[in-house]
């Protein structure tokens, strides 16, 4: 499964998943609370330079915020009329420092031991009713449904091609959640039918 | 052997919630549609997942499986449409839309289940209710919150995407009510 995990052996990568969600929180949360446009200006500094560190390139950085090069163009200009320049700089800093920190935790951090270290946390939720060994097995189940929806949808798409409805939604969505439900039907008999005990 | 939960989840519900996640990551492989040119923004089919996992699912399994997307979304995964994931998105301008899916497949859940004989048009409002009204009540004031824009600005930002979300609702009203017609016990 892809993710968005970019290999490396810096102090990042090899920090546990655990506390550096917990850093990425606190960070977050000390932005929110700082109103101050010089600190925010530092912040994003400081957080563009542990890209670097972490062996991560500028251009990595600068690929996070692509996305949402638009929306920070519109908050900047709607804050620069109505509430002047500097809030309008400060608003978008944040919320570009907020998401260069986040995306520092995605990009140093496998998935998958992002996954574990969930797992493990919610065993303490067990006394609420919480079964983590049901989560791994829908985490699991989920990752591999991905693929295998998509190669529905392309048989359903080719199958109504010849009946020429392949550009009607309905008739490719109405026979591939059908086709869906039935998958999941068989595979829940499977897993029930090998023993395995919810 | 689960005795902690008061009624634990079944087999089949687990694959039920996994299949749902899953769907509204494969809803996201589908490139953006723009129905109107350039006059409105792309809509992306995503939230038709949320939709569909409320309305066939019901409320505990349709929130669990749309929880379970987003914790997905959350570990880096690129789930989201556009390849975009982890928890960068969650906190940016659209996290409150985001972060809410769970609790709006759960509300439409809770409103098929109130009402199991719902009309379309009934069922139909249902959808919109959890899909448009609880999403956009938990993501405006996200949008306002995060980009300190104030709520009727953010309110006048978001309008452009009200029809391609109707039309959502249309298309999960309808295949709803067609997977429950074919699995009357799901």
């Amino acid at each position: 499964m892809l993710d968005l995990y970019t290999p490396g052996s810096s102090f990042l990568h090899r920090l546990p998943p655990a506390p550096k969600m917990l850093a990425m929180m606190l960070g977050a949360t000390l932005l929110f609370i700082n109103q101050s446009l010089p600190v925010t200006i530092a912040a994003t500094l400081v957080i563009f330079a542990l890209y670097p560190v972490a062996q991560l390139t500028l251009k990595q950085a600068f690929a996070q915020i692509r996305p949402l090069l638009i929306i920070f163009v519109l908050f900047f200009v709607v804050q620069w009329y109505f509430s002047g320049l500097e809030l309008a700089a400060y608003v978008v800093l944040r919320l570009a420092a907020l998401i260069l920190l986040a995306s520092l935790v995605t990009l140093t951090t496998r998935s998958s031991d992002m996954i574990d270290t969930m797992t493990h946390g919610l065993s303490y939720l067990k006394p609420i009713g919480v079964n983590p060994e049901k989560v791994s097995l829908a985490i699991s189940l989920a990752l591999r449904f991905i693929p295998v929806l998509a190669q529905i949808t392309r048989e359903v798409r080719e199958a109504q091609k010849t009946r020429g409805l392949e550009r009607s939604v309905i008739a490719v969505a109405m026979p591939m959640a059908i086709r869906a439900i039935k998958m999941a039907d068989d595979i829940s008999d499977a897993i029930d039918s090998r023993g395995y005990r919810s | 052997m689960d005795t902690t939960a008061p009624r634990g989840l079944a087999t089949k519900d687990i694959v039920y919630i996994a299949l749902f996640a899953a769907l509204t990551a494969a809803l996201g492989l589908m490139p953006p549609i723009h129905f109107a040119g350039a006059a409105l923004p792309p809509i992306s089919a995503q939230s038709l997942g949320v939709m569909l996992a409320g309305a066939v699912l019901g409320s505990k399994r349709g929130g669990l499986a749309l929880l379970l997307f987003i914790a997905l979304v959350a570990v880096g995964l690129p789930l989201l449409s556009g390849g975009r994931g982890g928890f960068g998105v969650l906190i940016g301008t659209s996290g409150g839309f985001l972060l809410a899916w769970p609790l709006c497949a759960y509300i439409i859940g809770y409103l098929m289940e109130k009402d199991t004989a719902a009309s379309p048009i009934k069922t139909g409002l249902y959808v919109a209710f959890g899909g448009i009204v609880v999403m956009y009540a938990a993501g405006i004031p996200w949008m306002a919150f995060i980009g300190k824009l104030g709520l009727p600005k953010s309110l006048t930002i978001m309008v452009a995407y009200v029809p391609g979300d109707l039309v959502k609702v249309g298309l999960a009203t309808v295949i709803a009510r067609g997977l429950r017609r074919a699995y009357p016990n799901l």
